[in-house]
């Protein structure tokens, strides 16, 4: 499998405006330093609490907000520096999934508009109608009742189910899902989850899959990025990564989603993480994660530990003394 | 829809009668509104004169009407005017960072003056004609309006469907009419109303003032204006015309109301679902 998509070094950075004259004294570090590849075909799940810079980076990678600094490669090209012309001809390839459903769609556009809209954009007029008749047939809506209808006389499945036929509307190749089911039902959630598992495998789409639900990347995801404070922590294989997540951060996460088995869930060890997560304005030195890492030495407050594979386990993790044993009860056993 | 809320039927209505009378008022009129009758001055409501005389012995009721004329011009022109160029630059100021802090400076220096205070030094400077008059309102009332749709637009333009239009391809232009512009409608339709409104007031306030039209045309401000003196002498002489104000502004309120949720999308599907019930 190729490199679809290759993030270098990717650092956004927001300026915080203070005082009299805004002159801009601190940096919200966004994204701090981010490196990803995502292989044609295959899903990569990024997780990470609220504020880790999941949805800045989907934001950098479509072209919505420009980094600071480093490389972002779609296809071999750097989109970084793009022009507004280069930057549509990216958009024809790479569309996004909002997170809300209840505002990605115009109110006042009727969905078969809405669903239209790229295709008018990109001069794709030939047979309009039916091409978006064919969209919505192929995200489970009736193509003939739905057409005319205005957004808000939909669920909020359905409302997603119109965003993704909009995102297919070009025929991308990489699709940015944007934690397209956080706003969702959980019942629903399941059906929307299904639905892109079923459109990858027809369109041999790519995704980079964004959320904060453990069982959700679990589900969908080939491999897992864990970002903390604009960092990467922890990419894995999803497999592995449930029971093998080396990262001190990782265990924590994992050990957060609960066992539908009251027995085992009675006697499981939680990590508990301790205090705020800190501002990303002022991150911590050394390792981010030091100040709420139950394992964290000196050596974590000074040195900042680099993302590398460590005992030709195929993971990489950026710690200085990851855990090795698998983890034992918990999410494991799912 | 609209049609259901009786306050709008009244209102429509009474706008409906208010323009069909004024328009046409020389085929109908008993009376000539310039017509002069010395030995009925200032002569109280009858059969005759409906409402009063005035002090040149003219019909009132006559003069009324065809002042609506007048009014009634300047404020479907100002609105208009005002309505689109306060949405064009709204549009621009909010949507374009960089052109926003310049032009809202502008609009910032005209809203320094008080708006009636500007129209009457515009008039003054520029000569009391119909022209001037709307020239005058339309530059006192659009800086309202700017603010207005700016203010709308740096909403709805961080809601994630513009952010989707763009990932999707659509460029400025495109944003701003189809993504924008339809979703701010509905503050741009009060405020249309409030200023047709509010024109035929400072109309009237110019008029009455003695900075408005030629004096032999007669409006409901320069009526109230040589009504004044006869107030105790002759109170129907200026009921009458401060009453034509009155309801025509009160219908224009209703009305904008009417509109701004005809317009909204949630009351769109009402209806459709009472035409379903029904069959």
């Amino acid at each position: 499998m190729s490199e679809l998509l290759e993030i270098k070094d990717l650092h956004v950075h927001f300026p915080v405006k203070k005082g009299l004259f805004q002159r801009p004294k601190q940096h919200v570090k966004a994204l701090n330093g981010v490196d990803l590849t995502v292989r044609e075909g295959e899903t990569l799940g990024i997780v990470g609490e609220s504020g880790c810079g999941k949805s800045t980076l989907a934001r950098s990678i479509i072209g919505l907000q420009e980094p600071t600094s480093g490389e972002i490669l779609f296809n071999g090209k750097d989109y970084t520096k793009a022009d507004a012309k280069e930057t549509r001809e990216m958009r024809r390839d790479v569309q996004m999934i909002f997170q809300d459903p209840y505002t990605s769609l115009n109110p006042r556009m009727k969905i078969g508009d809405s669903i239209a809209a790229p295709l008018k954009a990109y001069n794709k007029t030939d047979g309009l109608e039916s091409r978006v008749k064919e969209l919505l047939e192929l995200v489970g809506l009736d193509p003939d009742t739905h057409y005319h209808k205005l957004p808000h006389e939909f669920s909020g499945g359905q409302r997603q189910r119109i965003g993704i036929a909009r995102a297919l509307a070009l025929e991308p190749k990489l699709i940015i899902c944007d934690e397209p089911v956080s706003a969702l039902d959980v019942s629903v959630q399941a059906q929307v989850i299904n639905l892109l598992q079923d459109l990858q495998k027809k369109l041999g789409l790519t995704y980079v899959f964004i959320a904060h639900d453990l069982s959700v990347i679990n589900h969908m995801a080939d491999r897992v990025a864990v970002m903390y404070l604009g960092k990467v922590m922890e990419k894995s294989g999803a497999g592995s990564f449930q029971t093998k997540a080396q990262h001190p951060y990782s265990r924590a996460l994992l050990s957060a989603v609960p066992v539908p088995d009251p027995v085992e869930e009675r006697s499981r060890e939680r990590i508990v993480l301790s205090s705020e997560l800190p501002s990303p304005a002022n991150p911590p030195s050394g390792c981010v994660f030091h100040t709420r890492c139950p394992l964290a030495t000196d050596r974590c407050k000074t040195e900042v530990p680099i993302l590398e594979e460590k005992n030709e386990s195929g993971q990489e993790v950026a710690c200085f003394y990851p855990i090795e044993e698998p983890a034992s009860a918990g999410y494991a056993a799912r | 829809m609209m049609f259901q809320k009786k306050t709008n039927v009244l209102a429509l209505t009474m706008l409906v009668i208010i323009v069909l009378a004024t328009i046409t008022a020389q085929w109908w009129l008993p009376v000539s509104p310039s017509e002069i009758d010395p030995e009925q001055r200032l002569s109280a409501p009858s059969v005759d004169h409906w409402f009063g005389t005035d002090d040149f012995g003219r019909d009132v009721f006559a003069r009324t009407v065809v002042a609506a004329q007048v009014s009634l011009a300047v404020g479907v022109l100002v609105a208009v005017f005002a309505t689109l160029i306060g949405t064009v630059l709204g549009l621009v100021s909010g949507y374009f960072r960089k052109v926003d802090f310049v032009l809202m400076r502008i609009i910032d220096g005209f809203l320094a003056f008080p708006a009636l205070l500007l129209a009457l030094a515009l008039v003054a400077a520029l000569g009391g004609s119909l022209v001037n008059i709307i020239i005058a309102l339309t530059l006192a009332f659009f800086p309202v309006m700017a603010r207005v749709v700016r203010s709308a637009v740096l909403q709805v333009k961080n809601e994630s469907y513009v952010e989707a239009a763009r990932t999707t391809g659509a460029g400025h232009g495109v944003v701003i009419g189809r993504y924008v512009l339809p979703n701010v409608l509905s503050p741009i339709i009060v405020q249309t109303t409030f200023i047709f409104a509010k024109a035929i007031l400072a109309e009237a306030a110019l008029s009455f003032l003695g900075v408005g039209v030629d004096p032999s045309t007669p409006t409901w401000g320069s009526m109230l204006q040589e009504a004044q003196i006869y107030l105790t002498l002759a109170p129907w002489y200026s009921i009458f015309p401060g009453l034509a104000i009155v309801i025509t502004v009160l219908a224009l309120n209703l009305l904008g109301d009417g509109l701004r949720d005809a317009f909204d999308p949630h009351n769109i599907k009402r209806k459709r679902k009472v035409k379903t019930k029904a069959a």
